[in-house]
This record gives C-alpha cells, structure tokens and sequence, in this order.
C-alpha cells in the first residue's frame, strides 16, 4: 500500500508530477460503509485570483480507525475538513459518511466535532455547557462521564471564560465527546496546549477510540500523528500526497540517511554513486539521502577511504514530511499550478 | 423547542451582565429621571388630560422593548465570533428549535424592560384604568416588536461584534425617529407618509393605547406582518449563508 512512486519522491519537485494516490486498496471486507471523500475540491477567490485550497482529494476511512491528517499550514487540511462536515459545499465531488451525507451525519447525532477556531460559548459553567450540548443529541454520554473522560472533572463549576488555553481545548474536546459520536473529528486539537494538556489529551483520546470509534484529526504536528494515529494521510498544497502507516511513509521517502566527516568533498561525485539520490555538504560534514544505502556506504568507502564519523539512520518522519511536503525547492515550471494527470 | 437548551440560553442572558443592565438601564432611567422632575405636568390639558408620566410611561416601554428585542438578537454576532455558531451546526438541533430560543430570549428582555418601565411608572402614580387597557397596550406592543426581534437575529448574523454597538444604536434612533418615538410625526405629508410604512411607528402606536389611543387598523397589522416577515425571510437567508470561518 505504499502509494508513493519510491523512484522519483526523491527528485525536487517530483512530488508534483506524482500520480494522484488513489483510495487506499486494504481490503475492507464487510464492514459497515466508513468515510469517504471522492474528487473534492474547493477554490476561494482572493485578492491575487482564485485560490485552489483543495485539488482534488479522495480518502477513504474504514470504521474504527484513527486517521491523521497531516500537512503544513495552508495544505487544504481545514478546508477539506469544512466540506466533510458539511461547512462548506465543495465545488466538486463527493462526501459519504456512514452511508449519509454529512447533513443527514450531524442530524443522526453521528459526528462530535472540535473545530480549530473557537472559543466556547460564555457565561456557562463548563459542567452547564456540557450539559446543555448533551441535550441536544439523541443518544449522548453522561455529563460527568465526559468531564472525566475529558480530564476536566476538577474545572466543571468554573466559568468556560475564565478557563487556561489548555483548559478551553479540553472542554472544546468535552463538547465533541459528550454526543457520543461514531466519528470524532478534530481540527488541530492540541493547539494552544501545554505539554502536560496534550498528553492528557491523548491519554482521553486512547479510551475514547478503544471504543471502536472513528476518529480524524489534523495536526501539522508530526509526532502527533506517529503516536496516535493508525495512518496518516499527507496533504500539501490541496492534495493527498501519501496515504498510509507512518513507517510506510518513511519507507516511501527513500529511507536511510548516511552522513560522515569528509574534508573537501565534491557534491557531484558523491551524489553519482550508486543509491544515493541527493547530497548536501555543510562544512565538512556530508549527508546523502539514498535510496540503497548498503550499496551506497560500500562506494562510498571505496571511493572515499579517508571519510570518517560514518553514521546511517533511517530517514525521520520529518525527513520525510519536508521531502513531501516542500514547495521552496519545486522547480517554477508551472508543474504545480496544473491540476494532476 | 428544547428545554435544556433554551433554560441554559436565558441563564446566559442574565448572567451577562454588562449587557443584560446596559440594554435595559437606558429607557428606565431616562424615565425616572425625565418622568420624575416632570411629575405633575399634564400633557394636552384642554382635551385629553394625560399626566406626563403616563404618556412618557407608555412610550418608553415600546421604546425600550425595541432596544432589547434588537440588541438580545444582536448577541449572536458575539456567539459567531467566537466561532460557536459553526459548532452549534455541527450538532442535530434543528435551525427552527435555534430561532425559537434566539426569539424567546428576545422576548424575555423585551418584557423585563416592559416590566420595568411599568414598575417605575406605578413609583410615579402611573394609573391606567380600565385594567384591561393595560393588557391591551401590552398584547399590542408583544405583536408589535416581533419586526425588531427579527431585525435583531438578522443583524446579529450580518454585522460583526465590533460592529454591533454602533448598529444597535444608530437603528434604534432611525426607527425611533422615524416612527415617531421621538416626538410625535406631523399629522401630514411626507415624514407621516414614511411613518406610516415603519413598524416603529404601530410600536409607538401601540405604546398609545395606554393613554386612550384605538390601537391598530388594518394598515396596521398589516405593516408589522410584512416587516416581521421579511425580516424572518432575511434573517434564515442570512443563518444559511453564514457557515464560514469568521
């Protein structure tokens, strides 16, 4: 399922003339229809002309998984979350949630939601606001189990405006819980969140999808989305540009890193050895990115007996992330304004 | 409707202070003090013999009754900038059961300024007989600020809330000029004709029936129907187009 071309991801620029990664091909096998997104798009007009925020996106969500939405800002991650939800109407394509449209999602009570801006409303205890959000879905948690759930059992007769920046994004959290949806989604939760919040975020988190629920959340966040997701799905400038388990995802950039201490190296030579598709130089140090590092480190001991401090790592999420994700070092050949092929 | 939601709502009403007493404070205090150092003054002494403080009485309860209904609508924009209305769509509560509660906390700071208005008046020695002009006077203003509950909802969905302190105030003095709150419109020509096709004017109309006033005709009913419709007509279109990030 690694849905990325292994041989040119490493090329600058290739990413743009990547085949559209398709829905995901695990088999699905009898299972209740999950999430799906077919050919959204979406454009906003702006000052300098239409802006392509989504082009052309399709993701697939089997019941029960946790899925993150990984990309830099401005990637479309928000906007294709808006037309999920039903926010917002796509310019094309298609949304299907459990079999309904998003309208008849959030009229059944199936979708809790913590959208990335927003406040919560004022002059209501938390526990009063929980309470109040509860009594309008059909079938929803118990007040003090979601205030607990949510960590936020200690805060639930404070006022929600006099509550920490943490403390708001746990109640906003309460507020997606406490409908006891099928599918959780959550637009960059941990904003805004101490270090202490965000792993109590997460800790709730864990109970809440051990309860076979459907989660998606965005997060520009890597470690974010290697802990607590199942997948993670990649979008940069309003496309998919991977689609599965992290390590996949590492496995797709190429892999492994080597770096050394080689005085007065050349850029050239050590980028034409065998496996290594690029080459960076700073000082004296050398990394090469390749996509064989065992033939790699065999030339370039060969070819460089006097190089030492050799060191070779598998590439990090972020490394990959970057690669994926770049736009500085894209080539302007119009490849990227282009719809895909 | 639904019950959790709506007592939650009107609790919040009241728990917003600064709001809940600045859009109340302004017609009641204007009374007590202009009703107050006027107190034994009468209004049209050869005819009708109406002290000042009923007729300022009456008048200010429709007066004040259209700043609440408008500015408890227009708290919406504060709910939307906040981002709290996008989530409020995310939940299965039907727009209808939304607009009756938003209507309903209208009406409820509609009638505690009514309410204050008259309790102030009896301070004054405020008498309206027969008992049930009181009732008509008040049924008729109730009718009467449905357009400017509406007004208030459709605004609070339009404007923003920095916005909404100068949209409050300058609507509530063109419909309070305009329809003759202010000073009475000349009984002819153009100012009248306007008048007449503002619901502020059947407001203060009904504001009148306290001091002896036949309440409304047709034309009327009429006027607040329209303007009650169209205002809700505006204020669905306006909830429906606002689904984006503010």
């Amino acid at each position: 399922m690694a849905l990325l071309d292994g041989e040119r991801i490493g090329q600058a620029g290739a990413v743009q003339s990547l085949s559209l990664p398709t829905a995901v091909g695990l088999p699905r096998v009898a299972r209740p229809a999950g999430i799906s997104l077919v050919g959204l798009t979406k454009s906003f007009r702006s000052p300098s002309g239409p802006v392509r925020a989504v082009r052309g996106v399709d993701i697939e969500i089997a019941p029960g998984e946790t899925v993150a939405l990984l990309g830099p800002n401005g990637a479309g991650k928000s906007t294709t979350i808006d037309m999920l939800l039903g926010l917002s109407k796509p310019d094309s394509g298609q949304v299907s949630i459990f079999g309904m449209t998003p309208t008849e999602a959030i009229a059944n009570g199936a979708i809790g939601a913590m959208l990335q801006t927003g406040a919560v409303l004022d002059n209501l205890t938390v526990r009063e606001l929980i309470d109040m959000m509860g009594s309008l879905y059909p079938q929803p948690l118990g007040v003090e189990e979601t205030l607990d759930l949510a960590g936020i059992a200690d805060i639930g007769d404070r006022r929600t405006n006099k509550l920490s920046g943490g403390q708001t994004q746990r109640v906003r959290f309460a507020v997606a819980m406490v409908s006891n949806p099928d599918l959780l989604v959550l637009d960059e939760p941990t904003v805004a969140m101490d270090v202490e919040s965000r792993h109590k975020f997460w800790e709730s988190m864990r109970i809440f999808t051990g309860r076979g629920k459907t989660v998606l959340f965005a997060t520009h966040y890597l470690e974010e989305a290697d802990a607590n997701a199942d997948r993670i799905i990649l979008m940069a400038r309003g496309e998919v540009v991977a689609d599965g388990a992290a390590t996949e995802i590492k496995a797709a950039t190429g892999g492994r890193q080597i770096r050394g201490t080689l005085p007065g190296a050349d850029r050239d030579a050590l980028r034409s050895l065998p496996g290594v598709r690029r080459a960076e130089l700073r000082g004296d140090s050398i990394t090469l990115y390749c996509s064989d590092s065992d033939a790699a480190i065999r030339a370039l001991l060969q070819a460089f007996p006097t190089i030492r401090d050799l060191e070779i790592t598998g590439a990090a999420l972020e490394e990959a992330f970057l690669q994926l994700t770049a736009t500085n070092d894209v080539p302007n050949d119009g490849s990227n304004q282009g719809a895909q092929p | 409707m639904n019950a959790s939601y709506t007592k939650y709502e009107l609790m919040r009403l009241i728990r917003n202070k600064r709001a809940f007493i600045f859009s109340l404070i302004f017609p009641l205090a204007l009374y007590l003090l202009i009703a107050g150092s006027n107190k034994d003054a009468i209004i049209l002494p050869d005819t009708l013999r109406i002290k000042f403080p009923t007729y300022y009485m009456v008048s200010m309860a429709g007066y004040g009754a259209m700043i609440a209904a408008i500015s408890a609508g227009a708290r919406i924009a504060v709910e939307r900038s906040t981002g709290w209305n996008r989530q409020l769509r995310l939940t299965p509560l039907p727009v209808a059961t939304y607009f009756r509660t938003k209507v309903t906390t209208s009406y409820a700071m509609a009638l505690v300024s009514i309410g204050l208005l008259f309790a102030a008046g009896l301070l004054y020695g405020v008498r309206i007989t027969p008992f049930s002009r009181w009732l008509e006077m008040t049924g008729l203003l109730l009718v009467g600020i449905l357009p400017f509950v509406a007004m208030g909802v459709l605004v609070g969905h339009l404007l923003t809330s920095d916005s909404m302190g100068p949209a409050i105030g300058g609507g509530s003095a063109f419909f309070g000029f305009l329809g003759g709150m202010w000073a009475p419109l000349p009984e002819h020509g153009a100012l009248h004709i306007i008048g007449e096709g503002i619901p502020s004017f059947w407001l203060a109309n009904a504001s009148h029936v306290g001091v002896g006033a036949p309440g409304w005709g047709l034309k009327g009913w009429a006027v607040i129907g329209i303007w009650s419709l169209a205002m809700a007509v505006l204020a669905g279109w306006a909830y429906r187009r606002d689904t984006k990030r503010v």
